[in-house]
């Protein structure tokens, strides 16, 4: 036994399975509250975007959401909405799926599901901002 | 991943759960915030469909429209204004709570009850100025 090893409160058996803190701490919990801290102006903006397209037709929409700055906004709505969710639906998987497949196959759909929604979303805005 | 197989829970007495305490309001809050956040991580479908729509051309958006002018897609619309909004303040008053404030009997339910009356109150106004001022949704 070295001192290494008495002066952590893991056992050399927890130690082999790879059990306790996997040195990722609050990362999670914070970077959920980052984007929610995000999320408030940006969703505002969001909702302000869309009242301002109501009632308008297809070329003044495609003209307002191609601004660069309505385009950005958009951009940085989606980024930080998308990552938000996906965080948060992780933790309702992670709640309720006890079975350990069906919680590996759920979080990889979660995250599947998230990137395909994000970038499709992304890739939408660009389109219609660089007009091709 | 790496799991200790080899302890299998028996099966012993739970803690109380959900079904034994009275609903509080800020229970039933902190479950709605929960589903409000679910049914928005399938909202954000309706926007993607919205934004590829646009970009696709005149046609495709113009369907869209036609969508959200009937009344199940009003009605889907008006629930992701109002979820969107219930979420965004439920955030707030969690962040609220984060800092360490707000945690008084009095404060509490105040902070809850303000949010869902405001997110009702802000819903409906949004769909009032929609509707009367800017023309509704056509």
């Amino acid at each position: 036994m070295t001192d290494r090893v008495h002066s952590s409160i893991r056992t050399p058996l927890g130690r082999v399975r790879y059990l306790g803190s996997a040195k990722h701490g609050t990362g999670h919990f914070w970077r959920q509250r980052l984007t929610s801290a995000a999320n408030v102006p940006l969703t505002i903006a969001f909702i302000l975007i869309v009242m301002s397209l109501l009632g308008r037709n297809h070329a003044a929409v495609v003209q307002i959401l191609g601004s660069s700055f309505v385009s950005i906004t958009m951009l940085l709505f989606i980024i930080s909405s998308v990552y938000h969710m996906w965080l948060g639906m992780q933790v309702i998987i992670e709640d309720y799926v006890h079975d350990e497949n069906w919680k590996i196959v759920s979080l990889m759909a979660n995250t599947f599901f998230s990137f395909a929604v994000g970038l499709a979303a992304a890739f939408a805005i660009l389109k219609l901002s660089f007009g091709f | 991943m790496a799991e200790a197989k080899t302890t299998r829970l028996k099966d012993r007495p739970l803690s109380p759960h959900l079904q034994i305490y009275k609903p509080m309001l800020t229970m039933m809050m902190s479950i709605v915030h929960r589903i409000t956040g679910a049914a928005l991580f399938f909202g954000m479908l309706l926007l993607v469909w919205w934004l590829i729509a646009a970009a696709a051309g005149p046609n495709a958006y113009a369907s869209v429209q036609w969508f959200m002018e009937t009344l199940l897609g009003r009605l889907i619309l008006f629930g992701y204004t109002w979820a969107l909004i219930h979420h965004m303040l439920g955030g707030i008053r969690h962040l609220v709570w984060d800092l360490g404030y707000g945690f008084g009997p009095a404060e509490r339910e105040w902070l809850t009850v303000a949010t869902l009356v405001g997110s009702v109150a802000i819903t409906v106004l949004l769909w009032f100025v929609g509707y009367l001022v800017m023309g509704g949704i056509r």
